[in-house]
């Protein structure tokens, strides 16, 4: 893990953080579908939705509340957010661009994305554009193996990429100027 | 044109909304099961059909429910395994996205065979849109009376639930899979006990993929017999799968087992053959199973034409058979380096390894680091010998497959294609492009070697 990836451990200088009422609302719905004594296995849906109350996120401050939340010891949250690509766990852009470079995207030109991506962006993958519009991510196999190379950003696939296509799609967002989660509906 | 079975009628408009699966005899199957079935009737027609797990690993699925224990008084859990993150597989996504009634159908007529009254769809994160059909679906069968209490009258009850991973390869697992599903990282258990003995929240559990599960629905509609009738000696039925890579026509695919291999990759019907240049490689079950060259793919090592079916894939064991797995296909034309997909697949295989047993987790990057010295025109002479020397030393060793998924690709590529590692060795320059192969394919100097 290069130093620009490295988890934000400290609470200082973060902003606080507390779900709001209709993710609170959608946190309960989700741990009573499990048996009594159970309601950790909400913990990863649950995961979801504090990173996406929190800019794209998991703070120490979201984490902690979670484990508040399901009445659990923070190690026991913090575990499980460093174990899964999806949770970030320092700060990231309104968009993080999700670029598969797994054999499958490969043979059809991800390597070639991927450069692209870095040349027109000015950053490598695990970094934020200076404006804190795109992060770049490469991600493993993402099950779009047909219609590759493409990248995930947010809930949505873009799928067949080319040069093009991706610079369109760049442009886009960028004008959009809107928070992409992968909770979107 | 072939016989589709889970595909019949997934072209018909609608079929993804209730009534227009309703409208192609959608949910036959449970008011068979429920009307005029015993549960062990049920799993009686499973064993018949020959059926085995279409995630990859092919074990007899009548057998795996006939495990399951059945304890007084514990509740019973059905989990579908829809974490899908085999390299090259895309054919479970492309079913929920398309027909997910016919999963939702599949989780019914299953559950009560098995007497399970909550099931689970465990989904990888990153298909957050699918769940999201999945959760629509599931909603539409509530209130038709498909889910809930007394299904039909029949006094049995059930719920399903869609949970979403988080972006682990290992959670397809099936012990790994039921850690995340209880909130933890997604490492393996120690089995046995097993999941059919203590799965879920240490309950009887059965883990099947959405293909198995789907395939329940013909199963049971038609008989098992019948189900049995289609495919080839014990690869019954039919497979989905998922082609990608150098051909001319990616997409999913329904073909009944036993179809050639080279209709499979030449034919109109399916991939339409290579995209302009010529055949390299192929991997026909996911990243995990042997590459193998395209000749071996065709035919046997003793010239019979090979079928897609479980047994032929793998004729020759691993000296020149591979595996169907989940049927995650991709093909390799003259352009690729084999050096370079090698090194992408043990990168993968590194950054997924859950860091629980040594020789996975330390092996998997040794195997990285020595084929990205090889690929970057760094490598010498007994890197070859020390990759081989270190998947030997996984294979075998952890308390999962991934060791051995990791292993088998560095094997079998060294195995199939010796010389271009040595090519990289002594050309040390010329690998330094990163796209070496695009303009001169690299001529084999002997025949393939096998070790």
């Amino acid at each position: 893990m290069s130093a620009r990836t490295r988890p934000v451990t400290t609470t200082e200088g973060v902003r606080p953080f507390a779900f709001s009422a209709t993710a609170l609302a959608e946190c309960r719905e989700l741990i009573a579908r499990y048996p009594e004594g159970r309601s950790k296995s909400a913990l990863i849906p649950i995961l979801h939705i504090a990173q996406a109350e929190n800019d794209g996120w998991l703070s120490v401050n979201a984490m902690d509340a979670v484990a508040e939340l399901l009445g659990l010891r923070r190690i026991e949250v913090y575990e499980v957010a460093s174990f899964y690509s999806m949770f970030n766990l320092h700060p990231v852009g309104t968009y993080v661009l999700d670029v598969c470079r797994t054999t499958p995207c490969m043979l059809r030109g991800s390597d070639e994305l991927i450069a692209h991506l870095e040349k027109k962006l000015g950053i490598h993958p695990g970094e934020t554009t200076k404006d804190g519009m795109f992060t770049l991510k490469t991600v493993e196999c993402l099950g779009s193996c047909g219609t590759g190379p493409m990248l995930q950003c947010g809930a949505r696939y873009h799928e067949d990429l080319t040069v093009e296509k991706v610079d369109r799609l760049i442009d886009e967002l960028r004008a959009r100027n809107q928070r992409a989660n992968y909770t979107d509906r | 044109m072939a016989r589709k079975i889970l595909f019949e009628h997934i072209d018909k408009p609608g079929i993804r909304g209730l009534e227009g699966y309703r409208a192609h005899g959608g949910y036959r199957s449970v008011e068979k099961a429920l009307r005029t079935m015993a549960p062990e009737a049920v799993v009686e027609e499973v064993k018949k059909s020959g059926l085995r797990g279409r995630g990859g690993a092919g074990f007899p699925t009548g057998m795996k429910w006939s495990f399951l224990a059945k304890p007084e008084g514990v509740p019973r859990y059905l989990v579908v395994n829809a974490d899908e993150s085999e390299p090259g597989t895309f054919k479970d996504r492309y079913l929920m996205e398309r027909i997910p009634h016919l999963l939702i159908e599949g989780m019914v007529t299953s559950s009560f065979a098995l007497g399970a009254n909550t099931a689970f769809i465990y989904i990888r994160g990153e298909y957050f849109h699918v769940a999201r059909i999945l959760e629509q679906a599931i909603g539409e069968a509530r209130a038709a009376g498909w889910l809930g209490r007394n299904i039909l009258g029949s006094g049995f009850d059930l719920d399903i639930h869609v949970q979403v991973g988080a972006g682990a390869y290992i959670c397809g697992e099936e012990t790994a899979l039921l850690e995340s599903l209880e909130g933890k990282r997604g490492n393996p258990r120690l089995k046995p006990p097993f999941p059919a003995v203590k799965g879920l929240y240490q309950c009887p559990t059965v883990v099947n993929n959405v293909e198995t599960i789907a395939a329940v629905v013909p199963i049971v509609n038609d008989g098992g017999e019948e189900y049995a009738k289609v495919g080839v000696g014990r690869s019954t039925g039919t497979k989905l799968i998922s082609a990608g890579g150098n051909i001319k026509r990616p997409g999913v695919y329904e073909i009944e087992l036993g179809l050639p291999c080279d209709e499979f990759i030449n034919s109109d019907e399916y991939c339409g053959g290579v995209d302009g240049r010529a055949f390299k490689a192929v991997v026909p079950g996911g990243s995990s199973v042997p590459i193998v060259p395209y000749e071996l793919f065709l035919r046997t090592a003793k010239g019979e034409p090979r079928l897609m079916s479980y047994e032929s894939l793998s004729d020759g064991g691993f000296v020149s058979g591979t595996m169907l797995g989940s049927g995650g296909f991709y093909a390799y034309n003259d352009a690729q380096c084999i050096v370079r997909s090698t090194w992408n697949h043990a990168r993968f295989y590194h950054h997924e390894s859950c860091g629980q047993c040594s020789p996975c987790r330390e092996g998997t990057g040794w195997l990285d680091k020595v084929l990205e010295r090889l690929e970057l025109g760094e490598g010498r002479a007994e890197d070859i010998d020390l990759l081989w020397d270190i998947q030997r030393k996984i294979e075998g060793n952890t308390i999962c497959p991934l060791g051995d998924a990791a292993a088998w690709p560095v094997a079998s590529a060294i195995r199939h294609f010796r010389d271009e590692f040595e090519y990289h060795v002594t050309h040390r320059e010329k690998v330094k492009d990163p796209r070496h192969f695009a303009r001169e394919p690299f001529r084999r100097t002997a025949r393939p070697q096998t070790v």
